[in-house]
């Protein structure tokens, strides 16, 4: 009904614009010209923006908070019992205020994570192959040497306390349900253990040197082979790249059995999301689109930067060339437009 | 054969043998057009600009697409957009091109019927525009699906949908035209075919055509005037062009319209490259998948008013189906306009404001289709639908009623 | 004047003799656009029923379209005049897409229904309209029942056949 309410200001305008128009005896082409504006303006607002906003209704920006209180307001709103959520992040924010001790942090994690995890630039290798991987745990798990760059720290600590809940998809695994998230929630662990792991990620991905590159890269082939290195931890695990020859490392099979389909190749999502929707959505992809099987992973605001970057630069890699040639053009066709309006007007001097 | 005698230049030499002369006469420069005129009859000349970049970027696009179901979306989103040197901008110009050209159809068929320029002699102009209309229709439609993205797919598929209303033949006639059961590889070579080369042709006879029917008639002017060409010719030819009612083809109605071609060409480029996610759906960078209907599926902006009045009737009225109706409905919406100079009996040949009843009627009717056309985009929901049911009826209302509101505006004009 | 008639007549028959050309050659037209004897034979679909559970979808992929396979669990009563038996229990068999436009809707295993993500229509387990905007229930593919565990789609079988007409007779599910 809106667009009718708009749609009857415009007709408004366009019988006040005419009557004023006239009365100060603006130029009659002129008056057509700003009646066609107007409409086309109208037309052009409710079938593009007007209707996106229609089509798809507004959610809250991306945060980088990671105290699970959009989380909390998720439940409250469907009236669903949040105090279970509200208890575990208030326990996350308690913890997160510990000092972490990487030294301990690094024996910490050797015997608890390496049985699964790989943690290459540190020494840690994988232990079996991607595919048998994903056929014992039902995903490829993350090699962790840039864990501690990319996910935020708060969310880390979430993830080792409860993954589940960290990740925001409890409606895939509930408590006592039929299917199991890979990764146990550890209850052994006390806060301070914890915030040690946390610590010593940290400092083992601060240590990891920035991806080589061939000799004379230019800014751009430099910024996408790190950010290159951000989307292959991030989200490679599941999702292909085919524009830029990235598989995912989860062969395609198990990966429809661990989530039930097949998660897109990612090419084209810039083209197809836009960055906007990529923000929020890999934010929190549950608020994006209820009950997707795609776990929020907890990147930090830059690495997310680094992510959304990177489809840019591999789904329209021509963004730059486009936006450095647009002016020129404009700029070459304005002068093409005022000289068309000198000759014309010299040819019709004769004519009036 | 004549004897020729020697040509003493290369001009001399052509006009033997071409009549290069009296042929720019006929053509350019003794071809009368009335001087009373706007920017508005410049939109002809601005559409066909606009066809020949179609027509050029088209041919550069050509030549890395690929017609087939496993490889069309990558040759358009990779090879041409990322690799193909200036790919990207063939296709942008391509792809805004197509979207826009529908805007200056519409300015110039709607400018046509504001002025009456469908009256007394210029039928066949109107007709033949028409024609165009639908080849232009045809050439989106089939353009649409080339890239073969989720909104290519699913806009083929309902689209060709619709015939499958049509009575008794309407099921085989969806798989005759598809090829197979299903949008597939057989219906995107066969659109292939008609974007690249039959359509075209056609497009291009039926500019030719429309050019030769307005040679007789002659242009309409802003006030609908009829003058004696001939006599208004005489005095621009001997040299007083200031008081001829008239000017020539070449240069000066073409200085202008070059002029409104090169303005319009910045607001065009502008959109090429800073917006023109209107005329490129976001939706259609998905690769089509026949298992997976978008959320939303919708035409491209300019079919969204029959689209609408396809929609609108979705209840049953006296024991007929509301597909059925909506079928019925978009059938006649396809066909009204062809038969408007019938429709308005009226012989005013004058802006529509200067009509005592056809302004109201012109007006109504602009409205009307800017209703259908926003709300042919949302979701056909509650208070929607209802929109869409009653401006659908408006349509229908506004051109069965016509020739009675024309009749009654010539009798109020009493014959005059 | 002999020379004149026979003339016209001369010119009539050539008119004749061409059109016949002309429309046999739109025949063989009309045949380059018919579907290829490879798209006919691959209309057909064979599912093997023994690997479906109770109450979950399998979706199985028939002319291009997708087709609902739902088994109906002992506290789901078979549908009259929907329900197809095959082997020892009941399933719905449907095309699965929205009777309103096209889009394919979502079953929900908990309130045993269908709900259709574009514009809201709801559907019964059996594929009957509920809510919203679709005119008319899900469509039922042809189908034959070749033993208790195979049916093949796109072969019209005799079950298909007295489903079809017991639908006609109720002008209300078509």
């Amino acid at each position: 009904m809106f667009a009718l309410y708009v749609g009857v200001a415009v007709a408004i305008l366009l019988i006040v614009l005419n009557i004023v128009l006239s009365k100060i005896s603006f130029p009659k082409e002129g008056r057509i010209l700003a009646i066609i504006i107007v409409l086309v303006g109208y037309i052009y607002w409710g079938f593009e923006p007007f209707a996106h906003h229609e089509m798809h209704p507004h959610v809250e920006e991306a945060s980088f908070a990671f105290d699970g209180k959009q989380d909390v307001a998720a439940l409250e709103h469907e009236g669903k019992d949040a105090t279970e959520t509200k208890a575990f992040w208030a326990s996350v924010l308690k913890t997160a205020e510990h000092k972490g001790d990487a030294v301990a942090g690094k024996t910490l994690f050797t015997a608890n994570c390496t049985a699964c995890h790989s943690m290459k630039s540190e020494g840690f290798a994988e232990l079996m192959s991607d595919a048998d991987a994903a056929a014992s745990y039902g995903v490829t798990p993350p090699d962790l040497s840039l864990a501690g760059k990319i996910y935020d720290r708060n969310f880390l600590i979430a993830f080792i306390a409860n993954p589940v809940k960290a990740m925001h998809i409890e409606h895939k695994y509930s408590a006592g349900g039929e299917k199991v998230f890979p990764m146990p929630a550890s209850d052994s662990l006390q806060p301070q253990e914890i915030v040690s792991i946390v610590a010593y990620m940290v400092e083992a991905a601060s240590k990891v040197p920035a991806p080589k590159v061939k000799e004379g890269a230019s800014e751009f082939e430099i910024s996408k082979a790190a950010n290159k290195e951000v989307f292959e931890t991030a989200c490679g695990r599941c999702h292909a790249m085919g524009y830029a020859g990235i598989q995912a490392r989860t062969p395609a099979d198990a990966m429809s059995k661990y989530i039930g389909a097949t998660p897109p190749d990612l090419s084209q999502y810039i083209r197809s999301r836009g960055d906007h929707y990529l923000h929020n959505f890999i934010n929190d992809p549950q608020r994006k689109l209820h009950g997707t099987g795609m776990p929020r992973v907890g990147l930090n605001e830059k690495a997310q930067e680094q992510v959304v970057e990177y489809m840019t630069q591999v789904g329209d890699s021509k963004k730059d060339e486009r936006e450095a040639l647009g002016p020129k053009v404009l700029i070459y066709l304005a002068i093409l437009a005022l000289f068309s309006f000198l000759w014309k007007r010299k040819i019709w001097k004769d004519l009036h | 054969m004549a004897e020729f005698e020697k040509a003493n230049s290369i001009g001399e030499w052509f006009d033997q043998r071409l009549n290069v002369k009296a042929f720019t006469k006929v053509m350019m420069t003794e071809y009368w057009i009335p001087k009373n005129i706007n920017f508005l009859w410049a939109m002809g000349a601005l559409l066909v600009m606009l066809f020949k970049l179609l027509l050029i970027t088209g041919i550069f696009l050509l030549m890395y697409y690929k017609p087939d179901v496993n490889l069309a979306f990558d040759s358009v989103n990779y090879t041409i957009m990322q690799e193909v040197g200036y790919g990207w901008l063939f296709r942008n110009i391509h792809g805004v091109g197509a979207s826009v050209v529908f805007l200056i159809i519409y300015i110039h068929m709607f400018t046509a019927i504001y002025y009456g320029s469908y009256k007394k002699g210029r039928e066949m102009i109107w007709l033949s525009g028409m024609l165009l209309f639908v080849l232009f229709s045809a050439e989106g439609f089939s353009g649409y699906m080339l890239p073969w993205g989720q909104m290519s797919y699913w806009a083929a598929y309902v689209i060709t949908e619709i015939f499958g209303g049509i009575p008794f033949i309407g099921d085989e006639l969806v798989v005759w035209i598809r090829g197979n059961f299903y949008v597939a590889d057989a219906t995107l070579t066969r659109f292939f075919m008609l974007h690249v080369l039959l359509i075209p042709i056609a497009i291009i006879g039926a500019i030719a055509f429309h050019f030769y029917t307005l040679r007789f008639p002659h242009v309409n002017n802003e006030e609908g005037e009829f003058f004696d060409y001939h006599a208004e010719s005489k005095k621009y030819l001997a040299g007083d062009k200031a008081h001829s009612k008239v000017i020539a083809f070449w240069p000066d109605f073409l200085s202008k319209d070059i002029m409104v071609i090169a303005l319009f060409m910045v607001f065009f480029f502008y959109l090429v490259f800073y917006n023109n996610g209107f005329a490129m759906d976001p939706v259609n960078f998905d690769k089509a998948d026949s298992m997976k209907t978008p959320a939303h599926i919708y035409p491209e902006w300019y079919f969204l008013w029959s689209y609408e009045v396809l929609r609108g009737f979705f209840f049953e009225i006296g024991g007929i189906s509301g597909k059925d109706l909506g079928l019925m409905a978009f059938g006649f919406a396809q066909g009204i306009f062809l038969v408007l100079p019938w429709l308005d009996r009226s012989p005013m040949v004058k802006p529509a404001n200067q009509r005592p009843v056809f302004k109201y009627w012109f007006w109504l009717l602009m409205a009307d289709l800017f209703v259908l056309t926003i709300f042919g985009k949302l979701p056909p929901t509650g208070i929607n639908a209802w929109v869409g049911f009653f401006s659908s009826i408006t349509f229908l209302g506004l051109f069965i009623s016509l020739p009675f509101l024309s009749k009654i505006e010539a009798k109020m004009a009493g014959g005059k | 004047m002999i020379n004149e008639s026979r003339r016209g007549f001369m010119g009539k028959a050539f008119g004749a003799v061409a059109a016949v050309g002309a429309v046999a050659s739109l025949v063989a037209m009309k045949k380059s656009w018919d579907p290829l004897p490879s798209v006919m034979a691959a209309g057909f679909t064979t599912v093997d029923m023994s690997k479906l559970t109770d109450n979950k979808l399998e979706i199985v992929k028939w002319q291009g379209k997708p087709i609902f396979l739902l088994r109906f669990g002992a506290d789901m009563p078979p549908v009259e005049k929907r329900s197809v038996k095959v082997g020892q229990h009941y399933y719905a068999v449907m095309i699965g897409l929205c009777t309103h436009l096209g889009c394919i809707p979502a079953y929900r295993d908990t309130t045993k229904d269908f709900k259709c993500a574009c514009h809201g229509g709801e559907f019964t387990a059996a594929g009957v309209q509920k809510f919203g905007p679709p005119p008319i229930p899900l469509h039922i593919p042809p189908f034959s029942i070749k033993d208790e565990n195979t049916i093949v789609l796109g072969e019209s079988g005799p079950e298909y056949q007295s489903l079809i007409a017991s639908l006609s007779t109720d002008t209300n599910i078509a």
